[in-house]
């Protein structure tokens, strides 16, 4: 059985149809992509998914749970962390206190001993421990994306959704993110699924692949699949270019 | 790495706050009775501002309506202290279902009111909770708008325009000191306890669910830190410390009427919050300070020889506040931060 199932997922804003009757299966333990141009809806099927949006019909079930039905406080318990596409740290706060709010729900209220080893463990996962007790704000951009994800694992989750990780990262950090992903998943025991535009990156590091186009599904497949599919070609250069 | 270790850090932190402490303790023997009043306001501000920093520099929320809690504070105290008896005494007619007690020591009501004020911040923090920003701010100003008109309204317990007279305070436990040292000593001992649980709570869990709602709700979200819970939290811890400093205001001034918690009181302590430093507890002493002296000196300045008008105070709180926000931004904290800071920077090592 898929560890997660998201089932004819459909979400208006107004009169747009952001997502169109959507689904998708992610099998537990692989690496999943989900592409498509600006504004296909990719972002919005995550927030979905974390119970940032309300969906307006479907179900997304997780390890046998509807999560449409969890509380948006509670998805992390569930086993869902995320990251967001802008960095969304807390950049008054230090690098330790930033990783010890992600792990919020499996720390004590008081005297976390236990939780602030786990921080730390996961700090050191990360190669951040030198910066544990530096405020945020004003650290480079990669390092606060790999702030963003010691602050996501350090709950222990099951899936990790990673919303635009190589964006805004140099050459070199996109090169090394590759490996990186497919460590944790193997360390942390984790289920991935990725938005991501930069190709290469998607090409090399999923299992499978999955487009939306105009919040509808348009292809799903192995990278190579899926960028052969006709239909993903049309989608990102459009109607006009592939008829001339 | 900047600064010290954390240890060192720590233990410097901890020498600074003995010497403060030690410092309050020993002040009353030099300088008159009025004096000793004036740093029991001193601390009584402190508390107040201490909740108040909780909520706005932990939080994020704004209130403008924390000298209405701290009268909320005052009142319970006033009136537990007098009991049924000293209201019908003084012509008051309290209905009988209200448990009001045959009159208690004054010190004893503290926690009380603590308890009251903190249950009414709990609810008042629950509509507040759709509210954020100036709306807040509106919302909070409310209630400081309307609890004079309220207070006025219950005249049957709250004595109405006139106010409740308390007993003139006096030493409990046949104590050998002065009725204003034993105020002054009352005030600063419910201020060490009540900074010593702002320091645990911020520093908690809860702490930093606060700073991270108010850094980024949707992040702190999908942390799993609900952000309604917590900044109800904020609302009723906060209130909790400002009816404690009501509550000693009531003990020290002896009196409690609409008037003594007026709408600028509120504004006035929001602005000291500000000059303290958001988001840190040892500026909180230079807010309480400010806002016990610089009326005084604003209206009297010494070395002047000449009295300013009334208005003086307002305007010069005013000024202060705006020179502080270009020059300081983060308050005083913000200010013996960067003094200390590249004092305690070690010298860069080669392994560095």
């Amino acid at each position: 059985m898929a560890l997660l199932e998201v089932d004819q997922v459909t979400r208006r804003f107004g009169g747009i149809v952001a997502l169109s009757d959507v689904s998708l299966e992610l099998e537990e333990g692989t690496i999943g992509g989900l592409i498509g141009p600006n504004g296909a809806g990719k972002t919005t099927l995550f927030n979905v998914i974390t119970r940032m949006y309300k969906a307006d019909s479907g179900r997304v079930v997780f390890d046998g749970r509807n999560l449409l039905r969890v509380r948006p406080t509670r998805v992390i318990r569930a086993g869902v962390a995320r990251t967001f596409q802008n960095v969304a740290l807390f950049p008054s706060m230090t690098v330790l206190d930033n990783v010890l709010v992600g792990a919020h729900t499996r720390v004590r209220p008081f005297g976390d001993r236990t939780g602030k080893a786990l921080a730390r463990e996961t700090l050191e996962a990360l190669t951040l421990s030198p910066l544990a007790d530096r405020v945020v704000a004003g650290l480079p951009f990669g390092t606060l994306k790999q702030i963003e994800l010691a602050r996501a694992l350090v709950s222990r989750p099951r899936l990790l959704l990673l919303d635009e990780p190589a964006g805004g990262l140099n050459h070199e950090e996109v090169g090394e993110l590759g490996g990186l992903i497919r460590r944790i998943r193997k360390d942390f025991d984790l289920t991935v699924f990725l938005v991501e535009h930069h190709m290469n990156l998607v090409m090399s590091v999923c299992d499978r692949v999955h487009v939306l186009n105009f919040g509808q599904k348009i292809a799903e497949g192995t990278p190579a699949e899926v960028r052969a599919d006709p239909a993903v070609i049309q989608a990102y250069l459009g109607t006009d270019s592939a008829a001339a | 790495m900047i600064g010290l270790p954390r240890p060192l850090y720590t233990a410097l932190k901890l020498a600074a706050l003995a010497g403060v402490v030690a410092i309050l303790a020993v002040l009353p023997r030099f300088m008159g009775e009025f004096r000793v009043g004036q740093f029991t306001f001193v601390g009584i501000y402190f508390i107040a501002l201490l909740g108040l920093n909780i909520l706005t520099g932990y939080s994020g929320q704004i209130s403008l309506g924390h000298g209405a809690f701290m009268g909320i504070g005052a009142y319970v105290t006033a009136v537990l202290t007098l009991g049924r008896k000293g209201l019908v005494l003084f012509g008051h007619h309290p209905p009988h279902w209200l448990p009001l007690g045959d009159g208690m020591r004054p010190a004893l009501t503290i926690p009380i009111a603590l308890v009251v004020t903190g249950i009414v911040g709990l609810l008042f923090g629950m509509p507040a909770l759709r509210l954020a920003g100036v709306s807040l701010a509106l919302a909070t100003f409310a209630v400081a708008v309307s609890l004079p008109t309220v207070a006025k309204r219950f005249e049957d317990v709250t004595g109405g325009g006139g106010g409740l007279s308390l007993p003139l305070p006096e030493t409990p436990f046949g104590l050998h000191v002065s009725a204003p040292h034993w105020l002054y000593y009352e005030a600063w001992g419910c201020a060490a306890i009540l900074f010593v649980v702002a320091w645990v709570l911020v520093r908690a869990r809860v702490g930093r669910a606060w700073r991270a709602i108010r850094d980024g709700e949707l992040a702190a979200t999908a942390s799993g830190v609900s952000p309604a819970l917590y900044k109800t939290l904020a609302f009723g811890v906060s209130s909790a410390f400002a009816g404690v400093a009501g509550s000693l205001l009531a003990i020290q001034v002896a009196f409690v009427n609409p008037d003594t918690f007026p709408l600028s009181l509120s504004i006035l302590l929001l602005a000291s919050v500000v000059v303290g430093g958001l988001g840190s507890l040892s500026g909180v002493i230079v807010g309480a300070l400010m806002l016990e002296f610089l009326p005084v000196y604003a209206q009297h300045p010494p070395l002047f020889g000449q009295s300013f008008s009334k208005q003086a105070p307002g305007v010069v709180f005013g000024v202060v506040l705006i020179l502080i926000m270009f020059a300081v931004p983060a308050g005083a904290a913000g200010l013996l931060r960067r003094i200390v800071r590249p004092l305690t920077k070690p010298v860069p090592t080669v392994s560095d």
